[in-house]
């Protein structure tokens, strides 16, 4: 059993982040035996909160008759689906000197991760975002998630909305000594823009710096302490943008 | 045989008990053609374990009663989305407390103070927050000497994700393990609860 089979339970008692949740939601969506065992893993943990009842205030109940009367119930849901769509047989040729650098053999690409229809019950309403949050929350969220062997994993997460990106790594190597990885937002005229430093951790989720609403790739350096201005190195990574649209 | 079994449905009042599922599901369709009497009755069967859930994940009973509330709005918005075919109208309820009290706690409260929650919360003598009637349920009690027969790994992850609102990183740091070993003991204590509770084939 692969590992992201094992996040059947995590997810089940919404013990995952945004983006975790997002991708294992993508697989959820191709893997009927993970759909079931989530099911009757979200009707174990209900039966958990036996355990734990207790007669709410009288305020609760007047103040959720009161909020129904002023709504209406939306309307049933008409299935739709999603298309994973394969990178690979849709490279630009303008940037095919990059191509060796980046990890095409294990790049895939997805679209349309805020909306698809197998997300078992997941609410409307999403309080309290934070800025990672809303872009991966966003309805026109995008999703490039690279496999860096035995580097790491690496996610990518852009809305054109909300102008921005957000990358999310996991089990990701510590850059050498006295090197640090930089994040790059590239336009489609292949101009690198610096989007920060990323600070030397193996998981975590960092909102990239500056406008990500036209970038057409994300790229990860190894650049000096301290960073660049512009690449001096080839990238390790490349997040493509350009058919998530 | 592959049909989740339902999560055993309250009785009016709020008190848990067996049985009855189909009337929920049925005054779930009801509220979701705008029948509001169908929906307070749907309320007054879940409210207790609804309320519980929360106040148990935010401990406090502000919090819980706005995180409930809004949990009961998005029910009665999404009630014409709820398929039975997918699990029980109380599971479906409850996931969607769960999820609100998990934003909840994550927004709102600093690392530091759910820290020192948890550490009052794992002594011995504070650890259930039940009310008389769940103490009083028959499915309360099944449900005790289920989580009983976990072992203690699993029990604490499974308690630390569900009732504490951690994410499974945090509760491998809390727990001192490998992200793997956290992500295991979740799923193994729940496969456990799962079989031990007859949910599912």
């Amino acid at each position: 059993m692969s590992d992201v089979h094992k996040l059947t339970g995590a997810y089940a008692l919404d013990a995952l982040d945004d983006i975790e949740r997002a991708r294992f939601e993508q697989h959820l969506a191709e893997c009927e035996d993970c759909r079931a065992e989530v099911a009757e893993m979200r009707e174990t943990a209900a039966l958990l909160a036996e355990t734990s009842a207790v007669t709410p205030p009288d305020s609760l109940r007047s103040s959720v008759l009161a909020g129904i009367s002023q709504v209406r119930p939306l309307p049933p849901e008409v299935p739709r689906t999603t298309t994973p769509i394969d990178i690979r047989s849709a490279q630009p040729a303008g940037r095919r000197g990059w191509m060796p650098f980046l990890v095409a053999a294990a790049l895939a690409l997805f679209v349309g991760i805020g909306a698809t229809v197998t997300q078992p019950w997941q609410s409307d309403e999403v309080p309290q975002l934070t800025a990672a949050e809303q872009v991966i929350e966003a309805p026109d969220a995008q999703e490039v998630f690279v496999d860096l062997g035995e580097a790491g994993r690496a996610t990518v997460v852009r809305s054109k909305d909300k102008d921005r990106a957000v990358i999310t790594t996991e089990d990701m190597v510590a850059a050498p000594a006295g090197k640090v990885y930089e994040l790059w937002l590239m336009s489609p005229e292949g101009v690198f823009t610096s989007a920060g430093l990323m600070p030397d951790a193996a998981d975590q989720t960092l909102v990239l710096e500056g406008s990500a609403a036209t970038a057409s790739a994300v790229g990860i350096t190894v650049e000096p302490d301290g960073g660049s201005e512009k690449p001096t190195t080839e990238p390790i990574a490349l997040f493509d943008l350009t058919e998530a649209t | 045989m592959n049909h989740v079994r339902p999560v055993p449905d309250g009785t009016p009042q709020g008190v848990p008990s067996g049985g009855d599922a189909p009337q929920l599901s049925d005054l779930l369709h009801r509220a979701g053609r705008g029948d509001e009497a169908a929906f307070a009755a749907f309320y007054d069967a879940t409210s207790a374990r609804a309320y519980g859930l929360a106040l148990r994940v935010v401990r406090n009973p502000a919090h819980a009663e706005e995180v409930a509330q809004e949990a009961y709005l998005d029910a009665w918005r999404s009630s014409a989305r709820y398929d039975v075919a997918r699990g029980s109208a109380a599971g479906w309820l409850l996931t969607i407390v769960h999820r609100k009290a998990v934003d909840r706690v994550r927004s709102v409260e600093a690392a530091t103070t759910r820290d020192e929650t948890w550490n009052r919360q794992t002594a011995p003598v504070d650890h259930d927050q039940t009310s008389e009637a769940a103490h009083a349920s028959l499915d309360a009690a099944r449900v005790r000497s289920a989580v009983a027969t976990l072992t203690d790994v699993q029990r604490q992850a499974v308690e630390l994700t569900y009732f504490g609102g951690y994410t499974h990183t945090e509760v491998a740091t809390l727990l001192d393990v490998p992200l793997g070993t956290a992500k295991t003991r979740i799923r193994d204590g729940l496969i456990r609860l799962r079989d031990l509770m007859g949910v599912g084939s």
